[in-house]
C-alpha cells in the first residue's frame, strides 16, 4: 500500500510543480471552446442542433483529459531515459504495485485536469444540466483518465524513447479524440465513421460524461458505463503486462 | 559464505556477447573489486545481477537466491548505486531518500533516522528541502550513494561511485562504506576506473574484458602474477593499453540534449 501511495505522490508532486504545464496545457482546450464554440455556434443552432457550447464542453473536458492522462503515462519514458525508472524497477516491489501507484498518479492528475476544464467552460457559458448528478460525471472523468494513462503506460513500455512520441499523437491520439464524438453528434454519420466511433473507447467516455452534464446521450447511460470500464480494465491489464516486461 | 556466485554468465544482445562465460565468488563481507575498460561487460554482469537483465545463460546466486526466479527476495537483499544518474529531478534531495525508503519497506522511525544521518554525512542536510535539478554533478553523486544505503543492504553494488568526485569526497564516502562493510560485515562489489581506489579498498580484485574475466585474486596476487608494482600497471599489462570505443545509444544522446538544454 505504502509503495502504491509513494508513487501516487511523486506523480501529483510532479504536476504540481510544473505551473507551465498545468497553464500550458489549459491554452488548447480553452482556445477549441472560444474558436469551435463561438465559431460554429449559429450553424449548430440553426441545424437544430441546440446550444453548440452544451454539446461541445464535455468533449473538449475529456480532451484535456487524455492528453493530460497519456502524457503521464508516457512519463516513464522519461523516467527510463533519465535513470528513475532503475532505481523503482530493482526495488523489493512488485511491478503491479509499481503500475498500479503511477496510473492511479497519473488518472488523478488527469482528473484534476478536466476538472479545471470543466471550471474554465463556466467561463465561455457552460452550464451542468442538473447539479445533483455532477458527481457522477466524476465517475466518467476518473475512468477515462484511468483508461487513457493505462494506455500511455502501455505504449511507453515498448518504446525505447521519444522519437515514437508524435507518431503516436498524430496516429492514435488525435484520431481517438477527433472520431469520438468530441465535436460532432454521432447520430446520422457515414457508415464508416460511425462504425470508428462506435470501437472507439473514448466515445464512451465523452458520450457518459455529456450524458451526465447536459442529459444527453448517444449510447445510454448504462452501456457507457459498462463498456468504458471493461475497456480500461482491459488497458490495465495490458499495460500491466507490458510494464512487467521492461527490460533496462 | 557466499554473498555472490556467478557461474558460467553469459548475456549475448544480438550478435554481441556482452558477457561470455563468466565465473566469480564474492564471500560474505568481502569488498571485491569489478574492474576492466570501458565496455568490457562490467555494467552489464552487474544489471543481471541485480535483476534489470536477465541472462542469455548461467547460473547465479545472491545470498543464496536466484535473481531471475526468487527476484523480489534477491531485490530485499541488495542496495545499488547506478553508474547513470538515477535521481527524479524533480523531487528534493529530501523526498528522493525518502522515497527510496519507502520502497525498500524501512520502518518510518528507522527511516526518518536514517534519512537525517545520510544526508548530515554527506553533507546535504541543509539543502534537504532543494531540487535535485539545481544540485551539480557532484551532489547528485553524494545524494545517490546516501540514498543506496539507506536500507543497510546485505550486498552494496556500486558502479563507478566516485565518478566525478573531488579526492576529499571520495575518501570521505569509502571511509563510510568500509566501516559500513566492518561493523554490519556488508558485501561490497564495486567497479572503478581509479586503479588507486581499488587498490586501497579491494580484498579481492577480478578484472574483465572483452566480457570475459582474464584474471583474479587479491591485489598481491595480480601484481605478483603480471611482475608489477601496481595494480595499475597490473591492470594495463592485463587489458592492454589500446582505447576502447563504447557504442553509444539512446540514452547519451539524451544526455547529451539535456546537457545542452540547461
Amino acid at each position: 500500500m505504502s509503495t502504491i501511495y509513494i508513487l501516487w505522490l511523486r506523480q501529483l508532486k510532479r504536476y504540481f510543480r510544473s505551473k507551465p504545464r498545468i497553464i500550458g496545457s489549459l491554452g488548447q482546450p480553452l482556445l477549441f471552446l472560444v474558436a469551435l464554440g463561438f465559431g460554429l455556434g449559429p450553424i449548430f443552432q440553426k441545424a437544430g442542433g441546440g446550444n453548440y457550447i452544451q454539446f461541445l464542453a464535455p468533449g473538449i473536458i475529456s480532451m484535456g483529459i487524455i492528453f493530460t492522462a497519456l502524457f503521464s503515462g508516457i512519463e516513464i519514458i522519461w523516467d527510463r531515459q533519465f535513470g528513475f525508472l532503475k532505481e523503482t524497477l530493482v526495488a523489493p516491489t512488485s511491478r503491479l504495485e509499481i503500475m498500479i501507484g503511477r496510473t492511479l498518479g497519473g488518472a488523478t492528475v488527469a482528473s484534476f485536469q478536466g476538472i479545471l476544464i470543466l471550471f474554465l467552460s463556466f467561463l465561455v457559458g457552460f452550464r451542468p444540466e442538473n447539479i445533483m448528478i455532477l458527481p457522477f460525471a466524476f465517475i466518467f472523468i476518473f475512468l477515462t483518465a484511468l483508461l487513457f494513462t493505462a494506455l500511455g503506460t502501455a505504449i511507453a513500455s515498448v518504446l525505447e524513447d521519444m522519437q515514437g512520441f508524435q507518431l503516436i499523437m498524430n496516429f492514435l491520439v488525435m484520431p481517438l479524440f477527433f472520431l469520438s464524438g468530441a465535436l460532432f453528434p454521432l447520430n446520422g454519420l457515414p457508415k464508416a465513421l460511425t462504425i470508428v466511433a462506435s470501437i472507439n473507447p473514448l466515445s464512451y467516455g465523452v458520450d457518459g460524461l455529456r450524458d451526465t452534464l447536459t442529459n444527453v446521450s448517444h449510447f445510454g447511460l448504462f452501456p457507457d458505463l459498462l463498456i468504458l470500464s471493461v475497456i480500461t480494465g482491459i488497458i490495465l491489464v495490458i499495460g500491466s503486462y507490458l510494464f512487467s516486461k521492461i527490460q533496462i | 559464505m557466499l554473498a555472490i556466485e556467478v557461474k558460467n554468465l553469459t548475456k549475448e544482445f544480438n550478435d554481441l556477447k556482452a558477457v561470455d562465460n563468466v565465473s566469480f565468488e564474492v564471500q560474505e563481507g568481502e569488498i571485491f573489486a569489478f574492474l576492466g575498460p570501458n565496455g568490457a561487460g562490467k555494467t552489464t554482469t552487474i544489471k543481471i545481477l541485480t535483476t534489470l537483465l536477465r541472462p542469455t545463460s548461467g547460473e547465479i546466486s545472491l545470498n543464496g537466491s536466484d535473481p531471475i526466479k526468487e527476484q523480489n527476495t534477491v531485490r530485499r537483499s541488495f542496495g545499488i548505486v547506478f553508474q547513470d544518474p538515477s535521481l527524479d529531478d524533480e523531487l528534493t534531495a529530501y523526498e528522493n531518500m525518502e522515497f527510496h525508503g519507502v520502497l525498500y519497506k524501512v520502518s518510518k522511525e528507522i527511516r526518518i533516522n536514517r534519512i537525517e544521518q545520510l544526508l548530515k554525512f554527506v553533507e546535504l542536510w541543509d539543502r534537504k528541502d532543494e531540487l535535485v535539478k539545481n544540485f551539480s554533478g557532484g551532489m547528485k553523486r553524494r545524494l545517490e550513494v546516501a540514498r543506496g544505503l539507506i536500507h543497510h543492504p546485505k550486498i552494496l553494488f556500486l558502479d563507478e561511485p566516485t565518478l566525478g568526485l573531488d579526492p576529499q569526497t571520495r575518501n570521505h564516502i569509502w571511509n563510510y562504506i568500509k566501516s559500513l562493510n566492518k561493523e554490519e560485515n556488508m558485501t561490497v562489489f564495486f567497479t572503478t576506473h581509479y586503479m588507486d581506489e581499488a587498490e586501497k579498498v579491494a580484498k579481492k580484485v577480478a578484472i574483465i574484458d572483452h566480457g570475459k574475466i582474464i584474471s583474479q585474486g587479491t591485489v598481491e596476487e595480480l601484481k605478483k602474477n603480471t611482475k608489477t608494482d601496481s595494480l595499475e600497471d597490473a591492470f594495463l599489462s592485463l587489458t592492454g593499453t589500446t582505447i576502447r570505443e563504447e557504442k553509444s545509444n539512446n540514452l547519451d544522446h539524451m544526455r547529451m540534449h539535456r546537457r545542452i538544454r540547461y
